[in-house]
């Protein structure tokens, strides 16, 4: 009887030990899936611009001026929506950047605590609302109003596109930024007070240099936001590929030529399908550089106090 | 110079430097009231101009070229029917591996690695997912353009946010509670499915819903895959049609979604189309709206009640 009553025992504990092993092994394979991820991202778009690196060549990639690979005299160069992109990211973070602070510095260092309560799950949803409807909200709302304003403004445009998409982004930059600044220790500006220095002194001089990091690390996510940013573009910037460095005008950008692509019917292995992986290849290199940037910058301010 | 006058001076120092403090302060507000205005006028032209389309018949009827015949039955459909698959993925990944890098996983490279991919992947640009998905989902794996294989795309994209949610709110909880479950002789995973899982639960429900809000209003990333934007048909039911559709096989069906029947309509010239494009708008925002404040109702009832 004892015998058995252990071999019992042993064999339950066997069993109980398996189950736990298995399980783990299912936990590991759960989060391994964003590795897994990742890696297809980079091998579908490594592999496909592969195919299109061998029709056309990186140097005519890189300095051609003109975007037509959908006409019978193609061009294949990235820089009219590089363009695209980088003057709707500049307006977009001409909105983003200064609103996004001075909300982050005013919610951080001098609103009342009701006000705080109610204004952070408020920009929460300004940054939850999709962004489809931003883009409907630039075209049929924003740029009416430029045009009255400026009458010569095309339909679709740059300038207004960038707006909404700056408005959309204070969010980001403004609750990471006022995490870094809150993030600051009390006795920074207890001492500051008590050299008698008012609360905006307080708050530009002493709070804002010491969270200066992660305040740059917010305005980076921002910037890797309003570069990846696709559907507001593509409905109020227009679909046309052009060489711009003015907002006034029309212009696709990288995530609004990929839209256009696969709106249209393209098949599957043809030179158009490869632009837009090399397209997507460009934005994934972009906006990686930033992000690896702004978390370098943000691991800083975290080991500083 | 007397003392009086030396004592006038620094008040009107102090003074000025006082008044600098309310010029922010109200500086500040006025940054928050273009915020504030932004959101009124957009929900204020939408409601303007998308309200009167919005009646039962909009509900129940296909898009259509008469605009004021179309409706969204196909769209909303469609994104419910995604969105099951999209918490189906994202659920049980999410959570496990939130679970995994929490309680289980070992300090090494390993850990290190999968961390570092979770914060990289929640900065890719959602177009990025659809080109995965093009290549991989459609492609590759021969899915089509599928409700699965846009579901499988939003629930790969919102994975970081489940992940990081879970992982928050398990960190909340008292090593204590481990504790007293092992010294009864639980093991792991008794400890972690009786005690660690009930009580992040509020936590990670937050987190699920605040990633399927943002997953109902993409609107790139199922483009990027070939979703149709005409569809007048609904996929079959389980058990219906002849031969009788199986349980899931709703799943390979062609569809549209609430966002990309909305860019349809906004991107056609005639103004009557616009107002579709408005009401749609309306509806997809009160959605993810809703959600949202859920998500922020739960937080803000579970800041209050856990007391441990």
């Amino acid at each position: 009887m004892p015998e058995n009553f252990v071999s019992d025992r042993l064999a339950r504990r066997q069993v109980r030990h398996t189950k736990e092993r298995a399980i783990e092994s299912i936990l590991f394979l759960a989060a391994f899936v964003s590795v897994a991820t990742t890696v297809g991202i980079v091998v579908i778009l490594l592999k496909e611009s592969f195919v299109f690196f061998q029709q056309v060549s990186l140097w005519d990639f890189l300095t051609d001026t003109q975007w037509t690979p959908l006409f019978a005299d193609a061009h294949y160069g990235i820089v009219p929506l590089l363009s695209g992109t980088l003057v709707s990211t500049a307006v977009a973070l001409l909105v983003a950047i200064p609103l996004g602070t001075i909300i982050a510095v005013y919610l951080s260092e001098f609103a009342p605590f009701t006000v705080r309560e109610v204004a952070k799950p408020f920009l929460e949803m300004l940054g939850g609302v999709p962004t489809i409807v931003y883009g409907y909200f630039a075209l049929l709302f924003v740029t009416p109003l430029l045009q009255m304003l400026y009458p010569g403004l095309p339909g679709f445009n740059l300038l207004s596109a960038g707006l909404v998409m700056g408005i959309m982004i204070i969010p980001y930059v403004s609750s990471v930024s006022e995490d870094a600044m809150r993030a600051v220790p009390m006795a920074l500006r207890e001492g500051s007070y008590a050299m008698g220095a008012t609360r905006f002194q307080t708050a530009i001089r002493v709070v804002t240099p010491a969270a200066f990091s992660g305040i740059a690390a917010a305005y980076i996510l921002g910037i890797s936001r309003a570069v990846g940013e696709t559907m507001i573009l593509a409905v109020a910037a227009g679909m046309q590929p052009r060489l711009t460095w003015n907002p006034l005008e029309p212009a696709a950008t990288i995530t609004a030529y990929i839209v256009q692509v696969a709106l249209g019917d393209l098949p599957h292995g043809s030179i158009g399908y490869q632009t837009i992986f090399a397209a997507g290849l460009t934005l994934a290199l972009v906006t990686l550089l930033f992000n690896v940037l702004g978390h370098i910058l943000r691991k800083r301010y975290r080991q500083a106090y | 110079m007397g003392d009086a006058a030396k004592v006038r001076e620094i008040r009107a120092l102090i003074a000025a430097h006082k008044r600098w403090d309310l010029a922010f302060a109200m500086l500040g507000l006025l940054a928050l009231m273009v915020g504030v205005l932004t959101f009124v006028a957009l929900f204020g032209q939408m409601i303007i101009e998308g309200a009167p389309r919005l009646s039962w018949d909009f509900f129940t009827h296909f898009p259509s070229r008469k605009p004021d015949q179309a409706g969204i039955l196909s769209a909303w459909v469609g994104s419910t029917l995604v969105m099951i698959v999209t918490a189906a993925t994202a659920v049980p990944l999410g959570v496990g591996a939130g679970v995994y890098l929490e309680e289980y996983a070992p300090r090494n490279w390993m850990t290190d690695l999968i961390e570092i991919n979770v914060t990289n992947l929640a900065g890719v640009p959602s177009i990025v997912y659809g080109l995965l998905a093009l290549g991989l989902f459609v492609y590759q794996f021969g899915l089509g353009q599928s409700i699965l294989t846009a579901g499988l795309t939003l629930g790969l994209l919102i994975l970081p946010v489940v992940i990081v949610a879970t992982r928050e709110a398990i960190r909340g909880i008292p090593a204590a509670i481990r504790e007293g479950a092992y010294a009864l002789g639980a093991s792991k995973w008794q400890t972690t499915s009786d005690h660690i899982l009930p009580y992040s639960m509020a936590g990670i429900m937050t987190g699920v819903i605040i990633g399927m809000a943002r997953a109902i209003g993409e609107t790139a990333p199922v483009i990027t895959i070939g979703a149709l934007t005409f569809i007048a048909f609904l996929p079959a039911a389980p058990f219906t049609g002849d031969p009788p559709a199986g349980l899931f096989d709703w799943i390979m069906s062609p569809f549209t979604v609430m966002p990309i029947q909305m860019f349809n309509w906004t991107s056609r010239p005639e103004a009557a189309f616009h107002q579709n494009a408005a009401a749609a708008g309306l509806v997809l925002v009160v959605m993810t709206l809703s959600m949202n404040a859920l998500a922020i109702y739960i937080r803000y009832r579970l800041r209050k009640n856990i007391k441990w």
